[in-house]
Protein backbone atom coordinates (compact mmCIF):
# COMPACT_ATOMS: atom_id res chain seq x y z
CA UNK A 1 0.00 0.00 0.00
CA UNK A 2 1.22 3.57 -1.21
CA UNK A 3 0.50 6.59 0.30
CA UNK A 4 1.10 10.02 -1.75
CA UNK A 5 2.50 13.03 0.42
CA UNK A 6 -0.74 15.10 0.55
CA UNK A 7 -2.50 11.70 2.24
CA UNK A 8 -0.72 12.06 4.99
CA UNK A 9 -0.81 15.37 5.76
CA UNK A 10 0.00 15.34 9.27
CA UNK A 11 3.20 13.83 8.95
CA UNK A 12 6.19 15.31 8.46
CA UNK A 13 8.68 12.61 6.86
CA UNK A 14 8.53 9.27 5.18
CA UNK A 15 10.27 8.06 8.03
CA UNK A 16 7.38 9.01 10.62
CA UNK A 17 5.48 6.69 8.61
CA UNK A 18 7.26 3.71 9.36
CA UNK A 19 5.46 1.22 11.18
CA UNK A 20 6.57 0.54 14.41
CA UNK A 21 8.13 -2.55 15.18
CA UNK A 22 7.68 -4.61 18.73
CA UNK A 23 9.26 -8.16 20.44
CA UNK A 24 7.08 -10.92 19.83
CA UNK A 25 7.26 -11.26 23.70
CA UNK A 26 5.87 -7.45 24.21
CA UNK A 27 2.99 -7.91 22.07
CA UNK A 28 2.22 -11.28 23.85
CA UNK A 29 2.49 -9.69 27.81
CA UNK A 30 1.19 -6.26 27.22
CA UNK A 31 -2.13 -7.29 25.80
CA UNK A 32 -2.21 -10.15 28.72
CA UNK A 33 -1.23 -7.70 31.22
CA UNK A 34 -3.67 -5.15 30.48
CA UNK A 35 -6.14 -7.98 30.69
CA UNK A 36 -5.22 -9.39 33.54
CA UNK A 37 -5.11 -5.54 34.79
CA UNK A 38 -9.00 -5.08 33.81
CA UNK A 39 -9.65 -8.58 35.57
CA UNK A 40 -7.82 -8.66 38.82
CA UNK A 41 -6.89 -4.74 39.93
CA UNK A 42 -9.97 -3.73 40.34
CA UNK A 43 -10.48 -6.40 43.21
CA UNK A 44 -8.54 -4.27 45.05
CA UNK A 45 -8.81 -0.62 43.55
CA UNK A 46 -12.50 -0.19 42.50
CA UNK A 47 -12.06 3.25 40.71
CA UNK A 48 -9.31 1.54 38.55
CA UNK A 49 -12.50 -0.58 37.08
CA UNK A 50 -13.02 2.30 34.52
CA UNK A 51 -10.03 1.96 32.88
CA UNK A 52 -10.61 -0.18 29.65
CA UNK A 53 -6.47 -0.64 29.33
CA UNK A 54 -7.27 -3.61 26.68
CA UNK A 55 -8.56 -0.91 24.65
CA UNK A 56 -5.84 1.52 25.14
CA UNK A 57 -3.51 -1.45 23.83
CA UNK A 58 -5.39 -2.61 20.63
CA UNK A 59 -5.42 1.33 19.87
CA UNK A 60 -1.96 1.58 20.90
CA UNK A 61 -0.89 -1.73 18.87
CA UNK A 62 -3.28 -0.63 15.96
CA UNK A 63 -2.00 2.95 15.95
CA UNK A 64 2.00 1.84 15.90
CA UNK A 65 1.78 -0.87 13.66
CA UNK A 66 0.09 1.32 10.85
CA UNK A 67 -1.66 -2.18 9.58
CA UNK A 68 -5.08 -2.53 9.09
CA UNK A 69 -5.21 -6.28 9.20
CA UNK A 70 -2.60 -6.62 11.90
CA UNK A 71 -4.96 -3.95 13.81
CA UNK A 72 -8.14 -5.62 13.27
CA UNK A 73 -6.67 -8.65 14.35
CA UNK A 74 -4.92 -7.05 17.91
CA UNK A 75 -8.62 -6.12 18.12
CA UNK A 76 -10.04 -9.55 17.69
CA UNK A 77 -8.02 -11.40 19.98
CA UNK A 78 -7.97 -9.02 22.50
CA UNK A 79 -11.91 -8.56 22.57
CA UNK A 80 -11.92 -12.64 22.30
CA UNK A 81 -10.39 -12.98 25.39
CA UNK A 82 -11.76 -9.75 26.90
CA UNK A 83 -14.90 -11.70 26.71
CA UNK A 84 -14.03 -14.92 27.56
CA UNK A 85 -13.06 -13.75 30.83
CA UNK A 86 -17.06 -11.59 30.68
CA UNK A 87 -19.84 -13.13 31.59
CA UNK A 88 -21.00 -11.49 27.85
CA UNK A 89 -21.50 -13.87 24.85
CA UNK A 90 -18.16 -14.32 22.60
CA UNK A 91 -17.35 -11.57 20.16
CA UNK A 92 -19.05 -8.96 21.91
CA UNK A 93 -15.84 -6.99 22.84
CA UNK A 94 -14.39 -8.76 20.00
CA UNK A 95 -16.70 -6.73 17.22
CA UNK A 96 -16.07 -3.93 18.89
CA UNK A 97 -12.37 -4.28 19.00
CA UNK A 98 -11.61 -5.34 15.58
CA UNK A 99 -13.57 -1.92 14.35
CA UNK A 100 -11.16 0.21 17.00
CA UNK A 101 -8.24 -1.31 15.89
CA UNK A 102 -8.90 -1.42 12.21
CA UNK A 103 -9.88 2.41 12.37
CA UNK A 104 -7.15 3.24 14.70
CA UNK A 105 -4.80 1.63 12.04
CA UNK A 106 -6.25 3.55 9.68
CA UNK A 107 -5.56 6.95 11.36
CA UNK A 108 -2.02 5.55 12.22
CA UNK A 109 -1.52 5.73 8.29
CA UNK A 110 -2.02 8.96 8.09
CA UNK A 111 -1.59 10.96 11.07
CA UNK A 112 1.51 11.09 13.13
CA UNK A 113 0.31 8.97 16.24
CA UNK A 114 3.35 10.50 18.35
CA UNK A 115 1.92 13.55 18.73
CA UNK A 116 0.79 13.40 22.84
CA UNK A 117 -2.31 15.68 21.85
CA UNK A 118 -2.98 13.55 19.11
CA UNK A 119 -2.71 10.61 21.10
CA UNK A 120 -4.95 12.19 23.90
CA UNK A 121 -7.87 13.01 21.40
CA UNK A 122 -7.38 9.44 19.71
CA UNK A 123 -7.96 7.54 22.73
CA UNK A 124 -10.48 9.67 24.07
CA UNK A 125 -12.65 9.30 20.43
CA UNK A 126 -12.05 5.32 20.60
CA UNK A 127 -13.25 4.91 24.17
CA UNK A 128 -16.58 6.90 23.44
CA UNK A 129 -16.46 5.18 20.08
CA UNK A 130 -16.16 1.52 21.75
CA UNK A 131 -18.50 2.26 24.74
CA UNK A 132 -20.91 3.65 22.06
CA UNK A 133 -20.69 0.84 19.79
CA UNK A 134 -20.56 -1.88 22.27
CA UNK A 135 -24.25 -0.37 23.68
CA UNK A 136 -25.73 -0.54 20.25
CA UNK A 137 -24.06 -4.04 19.66
CA UNK A 138 -26.11 -4.89 23.39
CA UNK A 139 -29.49 -3.31 22.14
CA UNK A 140 -28.86 -4.79 18.87
CA UNK A 141 -28.27 -7.99 19.05
CA UNK A 142 -28.92 -9.14 22.34
CA UNK A 143 -32.00 -6.95 23.31
CA UNK A 144 -30.99 -5.62 26.41
CA UNK A 145 -32.81 -2.43 27.40
CA UNK A 146 -29.92 -0.55 28.39
CA UNK A 147 -29.53 2.98 28.83
CA UNK A 148 -26.42 4.94 27.07
CA UNK A 149 -25.33 7.36 29.51
CA UNK A 150 -23.54 10.13 27.64
CA UNK A 151 -22.28 12.22 30.82
CA UNK A 152 -20.39 9.04 32.35
CA UNK A 153 -18.78 8.31 28.66
CA UNK A 154 -17.52 11.21 28.45
CA UNK A 155 -15.84 12.04 31.62
CA UNK A 156 -14.20 8.11 31.65
CA UNK A 157 -13.02 8.85 28.58
CA UNK A 158 -11.43 11.51 29.30
CA UNK A 159 -9.62 10.11 32.35
CA UNK A 160 -8.99 7.04 29.85
CA UNK A 161 -7.47 9.34 27.26
CA UNK A 162 -5.10 11.03 30.20
CA UNK A 163 -4.49 7.02 31.30
CA UNK A 164 -3.28 6.50 27.42
CA UNK A 165 -1.04 9.21 26.99
CA UNK A 166 1.14 8.43 29.79
CA UNK A 167 0.98 4.34 29.47
CA UNK A 168 1.74 4.96 25.48
CA UNK A 169 4.64 6.73 26.73
CA UNK A 170 5.40 3.80 28.80
CA UNK A 171 5.30 1.72 25.85
CA UNK A 172 7.37 3.48 23.26
CA UNK A 173 9.95 2.54 25.09
CA UNK A 174 9.70 -0.84 23.99
CA UNK A 175 9.87 -0.01 20.32
CA UNK A 176 12.31 -1.72 18.85
CA UNK A 177 14.52 0.39 16.43
CA UNK A 178 14.20 0.49 13.35
CA UNK B 1 -10.61 -10.68 -9.36
CA UNK B 2 -7.25 -10.52 -7.55
CA UNK B 3 -6.70 -7.20 -8.18
CA UNK B 4 -10.16 -6.95 -6.42
CA UNK B 5 -9.37 -8.27 -3.46
CA UNK B 6 -5.62 -6.96 -3.45
CA UNK B 7 -7.41 -3.48 -3.60
CA UNK B 8 -9.72 -4.29 -0.63
CA UNK B 9 -7.71 -7.05 1.75
CA UNK B 10 -8.36 -4.92 4.77
CA UNK B 11 -11.49 -4.33 4.49
CA UNK B 12 -12.20 -7.94 3.26
CA UNK B 13 -10.49 -9.03 6.29
CA UNK B 14 -12.57 -6.92 8.36
CA UNK B 15 -15.41 -7.95 7.54
CA UNK B 16 -14.93 -11.72 7.50
CA UNK B 17 -13.27 -11.32 10.88
CA UNK B 18 -16.37 -9.38 12.08
CA UNK B 19 -18.62 -11.91 10.43
CA UNK B 20 -17.35 -14.55 12.18
CA UNK B 21 -17.73 -13.33 15.40
CA UNK B 22 -21.16 -12.41 14.07
CA UNK B 23 -21.67 -15.75 13.72
CA UNK B 24 -20.54 -17.16 16.72
CA UNK B 25 -22.08 -14.46 18.90
CA UNK B 26 -25.61 -15.36 16.63
CA UNK B 27 -25.01 -19.17 17.85
CA UNK B 28 -24.53 -18.44 21.33
CA UNK B 29 -27.33 -16.30 21.48
CA UNK B 30 -29.59 -18.75 19.31
CA UNK B 31 -28.81 -21.88 20.97
CA UNK B 32 -28.53 -20.42 24.26
CA UNK B 33 -24.81 -21.79 24.43
CA UNK B 34 -21.14 -21.23 25.15
CA UNK B 35 -18.02 -21.42 23.43
CA UNK B 36 -16.00 -23.25 26.43
CA UNK B 37 -13.11 -23.85 24.45
CA UNK B 38 -12.36 -20.39 24.05
CA UNK B 39 -13.23 -19.49 27.58
CA UNK B 40 -11.08 -22.27 28.84
CA UNK B 41 -8.10 -21.02 26.85
CA UNK B 42 -8.12 -17.78 28.03
CA UNK B 43 -8.55 -18.64 31.90
CA UNK B 44 -5.92 -21.07 31.56
CA UNK B 45 -4.22 -18.59 30.33
CA UNK B 46 -4.74 -15.98 32.83
CA UNK B 47 -5.07 -17.54 35.93
CA UNK B 48 -1.82 -18.97 36.22
CA UNK B 49 -0.47 -15.36 35.78
CA UNK B 50 -3.10 -13.94 37.89
CA UNK B 51 -2.03 -16.28 40.49
CA UNK B 52 1.46 -15.10 40.51
CA UNK B 53 0.29 -11.54 40.98
CA UNK B 54 -1.61 -12.57 43.77
CA UNK B 55 1.33 -14.78 45.60
CA UNK B 56 3.66 -11.58 44.90
CA UNK B 57 1.07 -8.75 45.83
CA UNK B 58 0.48 -10.89 49.19
CA UNK B 59 4.30 -11.27 49.85
CA UNK B 60 4.79 -8.08 49.19
CA UNK B 61 2.32 -6.28 50.99
CA UNK B 62 3.05 -9.04 53.24
CA UNK B 63 6.36 -7.47 53.80
CA UNK B 64 5.80 -4.07 53.73
CA UNK B 65 3.35 -4.00 56.27
CA UNK B 66 5.45 -6.38 58.56
CA UNK B 67 9.19 -4.75 57.77
CA UNK B 68 8.94 -1.42 55.82
CA UNK B 69 5.79 -0.07 57.01
CA UNK B 70 5.77 0.24 60.87
CA UNK B 71 3.91 3.50 60.95
CA UNK B 72 1.03 2.20 62.78
CA UNK B 73 2.57 0.05 64.50
CA UNK B 74 4.21 2.49 66.90
CA UNK B 75 0.67 3.68 67.48
CA UNK B 76 -0.69 0.01 68.28
CA UNK B 77 2.52 0.01 70.69
CA UNK B 78 1.31 3.19 72.19
CA UNK B 79 -2.23 1.89 72.39
CA UNK B 80 -1.31 -1.19 74.44
CA UNK B 81 1.00 0.48 76.63
CA UNK B 82 -1.93 2.97 76.70
CA UNK B 83 -3.96 -0.07 77.96
CA UNK B 84 -1.44 -1.95 79.97
CA UNK B 85 -1.87 1.13 82.07
CA UNK B 86 -4.66 0.81 82.40
CA UNK B 87 -4.85 -2.41 83.56
CA UNK B 88 -2.51 -1.99 85.93
CA UNK B 89 -3.95 1.10 87.65
CA UNK B 90 -7.16 -1.30 87.69
CA UNK B 91 -5.47 -4.30 89.17
CA UNK B 92 -3.85 -2.05 92.07
CA UNK B 93 -7.05 -0.26 92.50
CA UNK B 94 -8.61 -4.02 92.86
CA UNK B 95 -6.07 -5.56 94.80
CA UNK B 96 -6.13 -2.37 97.40
CA UNK B 97 -9.78 -3.15 97.33
CA UNK B 98 -9.49 -6.57 98.23
CA UNK B 99 -6.82 -5.78 100.69
CA UNK B 100 -9.05 -3.32 102.40
CA UNK B 101 -11.96 -5.94 102.74
CA UNK B 102 -9.16 -8.22 103.99
CA UNK B 103 -8.64 -5.67 106.80
CA UNK B 104 -12.17 -5.09 107.34
CA UNK B 105 -12.65 -8.82 107.96
CA UNK B 106 -9.51 -9.06 110.48
CA UNK B 107 -10.77 -6.02 112.35
CA UNK B 108 -14.26 -7.35 112.12
CA UNK B 109 -13.38 -10.92 113.42
CA UNK B 110 -10.69 -9.18 115.94
CA UNK B 111 -13.69 -6.73 117.11
CA UNK B 112 -15.62 -9.47 117.44
CA UNK B 113 -14.03 -11.63 120.19
CA UNK B 114 -11.59 -9.13 121.65
CA UNK B 115 -13.16 -8.48 125.31
CA UNK B 116 -12.91 -4.89 124.81
CA UNK B 117 -15.16 -2.24 123.59
CA UNK B 118 -14.13 -1.00 120.56
CA UNK B 119 -15.13 1.28 117.03
CA UNK B 120 -13.30 0.76 114.18
CA UNK B 121 -11.96 4.00 113.18
CA UNK B 122 -10.56 4.52 109.17
CA UNK B 123 -7.47 6.56 108.89
CA UNK B 124 -7.82 9.78 106.76
CA UNK B 125 -4.69 12.01 107.31
CA UNK B 126 -1.71 12.26 109.29
CA UNK B 127 -0.32 14.81 110.91
CA UNK B 128 1.43 18.13 108.81
CA UNK B 129 4.82 17.90 110.22
CA UNK B 130 7.82 16.24 108.57
CA UNK B 131 8.26 14.23 111.52
CA UNK B 132 5.22 13.73 113.15
CA UNK B 133 3.99 10.53 114.08
CA UNK B 134 0.27 11.68 114.59
CA UNK B 135 -2.67 10.48 112.60
CA UNK B 136 -6.33 11.62 112.12
CA UNK B 137 -9.02 8.48 111.97
CA UNK B 138 -12.66 9.65 111.25
CA UNK B 139 -14.19 8.73 114.57
CA UNK B 140 -14.66 11.15 116.91
CA UNK B 141 -16.90 12.40 120.03
CA UNK B 142 -19.87 12.00 118.51
CA UNK B 143 -18.53 7.92 118.33
CA UNK B 144 -17.57 7.76 121.61
CA UNK B 145 -14.20 8.31 121.20
CA UNK B 146 -12.59 10.44 123.98
CA UNK B 147 -8.74 11.58 125.05
CA UNK B 148 -6.54 9.09 126.60
CA UNK B 149 -8.52 5.99 124.31
CA UNK B 150 -6.18 3.28 123.43
CA UNK B 151 -5.75 2.66 119.49
CA UNK B 152 -4.92 -1.28 118.37
CA UNK B 153 -5.17 -3.06 115.20
CA UNK B 154 -5.55 -7.01 115.55
CA UNK B 155 -1.28 -7.07 115.16
CA UNK B 156 -0.94 -4.96 118.04
CA UNK B 157 -1.03 -1.56 119.52
CA UNK B 158 -0.79 1.37 117.76
CA UNK B 159 -1.49 4.74 119.71
CA UNK B 160 -3.22 6.31 121.79
CA UNK B 161 -5.71 9.47 121.07
CA UNK B 162 -4.58 12.97 122.30
CA UNK B 163 -7.54 14.87 120.74
CA UNK B 164 -11.15 14.09 120.28
CA UNK B 165 -13.24 16.41 117.23
CA UNK B 166 -16.74 15.35 117.07
CA UNK B 167 -16.17 13.68 113.93
CA UNK B 168 -12.38 12.60 113.81
CA UNK B 169 -9.85 12.22 116.43
CA UNK B 170 -6.22 12.81 116.42
CA UNK B 171 -3.93 10.16 117.45
CA UNK B 172 -0.07 9.35 118.63
CA UNK B 173 1.55 6.87 117.49
CA UNK B 174 3.67 4.52 119.68
CA UNK B 175 6.53 5.46 117.67
CA UNK B 176 6.47 8.87 118.61
CA UNK B 177 9.16 10.52 121.06
CA UNK B 178 6.16 11.74 123.47
CA UNK B 179 4.55 8.42 123.25
CA UNK B 180 4.75 6.20 126.37
CA UNK B 181 3.23 3.00 127.61
CA UNK B 182 3.92 0.12 130.12
CA UNK B 183 4.95 -3.23 128.78
CA UNK B 184 6.35 -6.64 129.91
CA UNK B 185 8.10 -9.73 128.42
CA UNK B 186 6.31 -12.42 127.34
CA UNK B 187 8.68 -14.85 128.80
CA UNK B 188 9.21 -13.28 131.80
CA UNK B 189 6.99 -10.69 132.70
CA UNK B 190 9.81 -8.47 133.34
CA UNK B 191 8.37 -4.49 133.57
CA UNK B 192 9.07 -1.54 131.26
CA UNK B 193 7.76 1.16 129.66
CA UNK B 194 8.12 1.43 126.14
CA UNK B 195 8.89 4.99 124.45
CA UNK B 196 8.65 6.23 121.02
CA UNK B 197 12.15 7.59 119.27
CA UNK B 198 10.66 9.24 116.08
CA UNK B 199 12.53 6.37 114.26
CA UNK B 200 10.53 2.31 113.67
CA UNK B 201 11.51 1.29 116.87
CA UNK B 202 10.53 1.45 120.20
CA UNK B 203 13.03 1.51 123.18
CA UNK B 204 11.92 -0.13 126.19
CA UNK B 205 13.33 1.86 129.55
CA UNK B 206 13.46 0.27 132.99
CA UNK B 207 14.12 -2.95 132.47
CA UNK B 208 16.61 -4.45 135.01
CA UNK B 209 19.68 -5.29 133.93
CA UNK B 210 19.39 -9.14 135.33
CA UNK B 211 16.21 -9.90 133.31
CA UNK B 212 17.07 -11.90 130.78
CA UNK B 213 15.95 -10.50 127.42
CA UNK B 214 16.57 -11.91 124.04
CA UNK B 215 16.41 -11.00 120.38
CA UNK B 216 12.73 -12.21 119.41
CA UNK B 217 11.54 -12.05 122.45
CA UNK B 218 7.83 -10.35 122.34
CA UNK B 219 6.88 -7.58 124.43
CA UNK B 220 2.55 -7.58 125.52
CA UNK B 221 0.69 -4.50 127.19
CA UNK B 222 1.45 -4.64 130.95
CA UNK B 223 -2.32 -2.55 131.91
CA UNK B 224 0.13 -0.72 134.53
CA UNK B 225 -0.66 2.98 132.26
CA UNK B 226 -3.74 2.52 132.57
CA UNK B 227 -4.54 3.13 129.42
CA UNK B 228 -3.88 -0.38 127.64
CA UNK B 229 -5.27 -3.33 128.63
CA UNK B 230 -3.41 -5.79 129.55
CA UNK B 231 -2.65 -8.36 127.01
CA UNK B 232 -2.23 -6.61 123.93
CA UNK B 233 0.81 -7.32 121.38
CA UNK B 234 3.43 -4.55 121.20
CA UNK B 235 6.17 -5.76 119.58
CA UNK B 236 9.10 -8.24 118.88
CA UNK B 237 12.24 -7.40 120.17
CA UNK B 238 15.03 -6.33 117.94
CA UNK B 239 18.39 -5.19 120.06
CA UNK B 240 19.01 -5.44 123.21
CA UNK B 241 21.81 -3.22 124.61
CA UNK B 242 23.17 -3.96 128.42
CA UNK B 243 23.37 -1.29 130.39
CA UNK B 244 23.27 -0.28 134.31
CA UNK B 245 21.22 -0.15 135.64
CA UNK B 246 18.50 -0.57 133.06
CA UNK B 247 19.31 -2.54 129.86
CA UNK B 248 18.29 -0.99 126.48
CA UNK B 249 16.09 -2.39 124.46
CA UNK B 250 14.72 -1.89 121.25
CA UNK B 251 11.39 -3.02 119.90
CA UNK B 252 10.29 -3.27 116.52
CA UNK B 253 6.17 -2.55 117.16
CA UNK B 254 3.88 -5.06 115.66
CA UNK B 255 0.77 -3.04 115.14
CA UNK B 256 1.93 -0.69 112.42
CA UNK B 257 4.15 -3.23 109.95
CA UNK B 258 1.21 -3.73 107.66
CA UNK B 259 0.38 -0.24 107.59
CA UNK B 260 -2.53 1.33 109.29
CA UNK B 261 -5.44 2.51 107.36
CA UNK B 262 -7.90 0.78 109.67
CA UNK B 263 -7.43 1.05 113.93
CA UNK B 264 -9.67 0.13 116.63
CA UNK B 265 -10.31 2.82 119.36
CA UNK B 266 -9.99 0.97 122.95
CA UNK B 267 -13.83 2.70 124.38
CA UNK B 268 -13.70 0.48 127.11
CA UNK B 269 -10.56 -1.98 127.58
CA UNK B 270 -10.42 -5.50 129.08
CA UNK B 271 -7.35 -7.16 130.29
CA UNK B 272 -6.40 -10.43 129.19
CA UNK B 273 -3.88 -12.65 129.78
CA UNK B 274 0.23 -12.59 128.26
CA UNK B 275 0.57 -15.66 126.05
CA UNK B 276 3.23 -17.50 128.01
CA UNK B 277 3.92 -19.61 124.67
CA UNK B 278 6.68 -18.76 122.58
CA UNK B 279 5.06 -16.94 119.40
CA UNK B 280 5.92 -18.54 116.20
CA UNK B 281 5.26 -16.36 113.26
CA UNK B 282 2.51 -17.91 111.47
CA UNK B 283 0.52 -17.11 107.79
CA UNK B 284 -1.89 -14.76 107.63
CA UNK B 285 -4.97 -16.81 108.01
CA UNK B 286 -8.67 -14.90 108.50
CA UNK B 287 -11.08 -18.04 110.14
CA UNK B 288 -14.18 -18.29 109.08
CA UNK B 289 -16.99 -16.64 111.51
CA UNK B 290 -18.52 -18.63 114.14
CA UNK B 291 -21.18 -20.66 112.58
CA UNK B 292 -20.55 -20.75 109.08
CA UNK B 293 -21.18 -23.63 106.65
CA UNK B 294 -17.17 -24.35 106.30
CA UNK B 295 -16.73 -24.94 109.19
CA UNK B 296 -19.69 -27.82 110.07
CA UNK B 297 -17.34 -30.04 108.10
CA UNK B 298 -14.03 -29.16 110.53
CA UNK B 299 -13.68 -32.24 112.60
CA UNK B 300 -14.04 -31.32 116.32
CA UNK B 301 -10.72 -31.11 118.07
CA UNK B 302 -10.34 -30.87 121.50
CA UNK B 303 -10.99 -27.54 123.21
CA UNK B 304 -9.62 -26.27 126.44
CA UNK B 305 -6.07 -25.17 125.49
CA UNK B 306 -4.10 -27.04 128.11
CA UNK B 307 -3.81 -30.67 129.36
CA UNK B 308 -5.29 -29.15 132.74
CA UNK B 309 -8.52 -27.89 131.32
CA UNK B 310 -9.16 -31.58 129.42
CA UNK B 311 -8.47 -33.29 132.56
CA UNK B 312 -10.72 -30.47 134.52
CA UNK B 313 -13.49 -31.33 132.08
CA UNK B 314 -12.95 -34.83 132.16
CA UNK B 315 -13.39 -34.97 136.06
CA UNK B 316 -16.44 -33.23 135.71
CA UNK B 317 -17.68 -35.27 133.03
CA UNK B 318 -16.73 -38.11 135.46
CA UNK B 319 -18.49 -36.52 138.60
CA UNK B 320 -22.03 -35.54 136.78
CA UNK B 321 -21.88 -39.59 135.58
CA UNK B 322 -21.93 -40.24 139.13
CA UNK B 323 -24.12 -37.41 140.45
CA UNK B 324 -21.62 -36.17 141.76
CA UNK B 325 -21.33 -32.35 142.45
CA UNK B 326 -17.26 -31.64 143.40
CA UNK B 327 -16.87 -29.08 146.73
CA UNK B 328 -20.29 -30.41 148.27
CA UNK B 329 -19.10 -33.00 149.89
CA UNK B 330 -17.71 -33.79 153.48
CA UNK B 331 -14.33 -34.23 154.26
CA UNK B 332 -14.38 -38.79 154.53
CA UNK B 333 -17.01 -38.45 152.25
CA UNK B 334 -16.14 -41.42 149.38
CA UNK B 335 -14.60 -39.60 146.17
CA UNK B 336 -16.32 -40.66 143.10
CA UNK B 337 -14.62 -43.28 141.01
CA UNK B 338 -12.39 -41.51 138.34
CA UNK B 339 -11.04 -44.60 136.70
CA UNK B 340 -14.88 -44.66 135.44
CA UNK B 341 -14.66 -45.36 131.80
CA UNK B 342 -17.12 -42.92 130.51
CA UNK B 343 -19.62 -43.95 127.69
CA UNK B 344 -19.52 -43.43 124.15
CA UNK B 345 -22.95 -40.93 124.81
CA UNK B 346 -21.60 -39.41 127.32
CA UNK B 347 -20.55 -35.78 127.17
CA UNK B 348 -16.63 -35.67 127.13
CA UNK B 349 -14.42 -32.62 127.72
CA UNK B 350 -14.49 -32.66 123.81
CA UNK B 351 -17.58 -31.53 124.02
CA UNK B 352 -18.23 -29.60 127.47
CA UNK B 353 -15.53 -27.06 126.77
CA UNK B 354 -14.71 -25.71 130.40
CA UNK B 355 -15.92 -22.42 131.37
CA UNK B 356 -13.52 -20.48 132.78
CA UNK B 357 -14.55 -19.32 136.50
CA UNK B 358 -12.47 -15.79 136.25
CA UNK B 359 -13.83 -15.21 132.47
CA UNK B 360 -15.37 -11.39 132.44
CA UNK B 361 -18.61 -11.21 130.75
CA UNK B 362 -17.09 -9.35 127.95
CA UNK B 363 -14.57 -12.12 127.66
CA UNK B 364 -14.77 -14.02 124.20
CA UNK B 365 -16.67 -17.16 125.01
CA UNK B 366 -14.90 -20.23 123.56
CA UNK B 367 -16.59 -22.57 121.25
CA UNK B 368 -16.10 -25.46 119.37
CA UNK B 369 -15.80 -23.57 116.49
CA UNK B 370 -12.77 -21.39 117.91
CA UNK B 371 -10.80 -25.25 117.92
CA UNK B 372 -9.48 -24.68 114.91
CA UNK B 373 -6.92 -22.21 115.95
CA UNK B 374 -3.35 -22.93 117.92
CA UNK B 375 -3.66 -23.03 121.49
CA UNK B 376 -1.27 -19.97 121.50
CA UNK B 377 -2.40 -16.40 120.03
CA UNK B 378 0.18 -15.15 117.18
CA UNK B 379 0.47 -11.47 117.63
CA UNK B 380 1.41 -11.83 113.90
CA UNK B 381 -1.28 -13.21 113.03
CA UNK B 382 -4.44 -10.41 113.38
CA UNK B 383 -7.34 -12.63 112.57
CA UNK B 384 -6.64 -15.85 114.37
CA UNK B 385 -4.88 -14.17 117.84
CA UNK B 386 -8.43 -12.70 118.82
CA UNK B 387 -10.64 -16.07 117.63
CA UNK B 388 -8.25 -18.34 119.60
CA UNK B 389 -7.37 -16.11 122.53
CA UNK B 390 -7.73 -18.21 125.75
CA UNK B 391 -9.90 -16.60 128.47
CA UNK B 392 -8.02 -15.23 131.57
CA UNK B 393 -6.39 -17.37 133.71
CA UNK B 394 -6.88 -14.28 135.84
CA UNK B 395 -9.86 -12.35 136.97
CA UNK B 396 -9.87 -9.83 134.11
CA UNK B 397 -10.06 -6.13 135.60
CA UNK B 398 -12.09 -3.97 133.58
CA UNK B 399 -10.39 -0.57 132.88
CA UNK B 400 -13.10 1.04 132.17
CA UNK B 401 -13.87 1.37 135.23
CA UNK B 402 -11.41 2.96 136.66
CA UNK B 403 -10.31 6.52 135.11
CA UNK B 404 -8.07 6.29 132.75
CA UNK B 405 -8.05 9.82 131.41
CA UNK B 406 -5.89 12.21 132.63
Amino acid sequence: MSYSGSERILLSSRREGEASRFHPAVMLLVPLAAILFQVYVPLFFQFLGYLEMPLLVVVYFALMRRSQIRGLLIGAVIGLAQDSLSKAPLGMFGIVKTLVGYFAASVGLRLDVDNGLLRLFLAYFFYVFHQFFYWVMARALLAQQVAFDWQRTLILGLLNAVVAVALFHFLDKMREAA
Amino acid sequence: MESFLNRYRNITVLLLVIFGQLVLLAWQVRNDQDVRMIRVWTVTAVTPVARVMEWMRGGSIGFLRDYVLLHDTHEANQRLQSEVDHLKLENNFLKNELNMAERAKALSVFQEHTPSKTVAANVIGSGAGTNSKVLFTDRGSTAGVQRGMAVVTPDGIVGTVIQSYPTASEILLITDPDFAAGVATQKTGARGTLKGQGTPLCKVDYIPFEEKINVGDWFYTSGDDRVFPRGFPVGVVKAVHPGQPFQEVLVEPSGMHRGLEDVLILLEGVHQTIPTEKVATQPIYIAPPPGSPDLAQVDPIPVGGTEADKLRAHYKAVGDAQNHKFGEGLPGSKPPDFNLVLKPGTPGPAATPPKPASQSPAAPKPTSTTAVAPASPAPGARSQAPAVQPAPAAAPEPISERPHNE
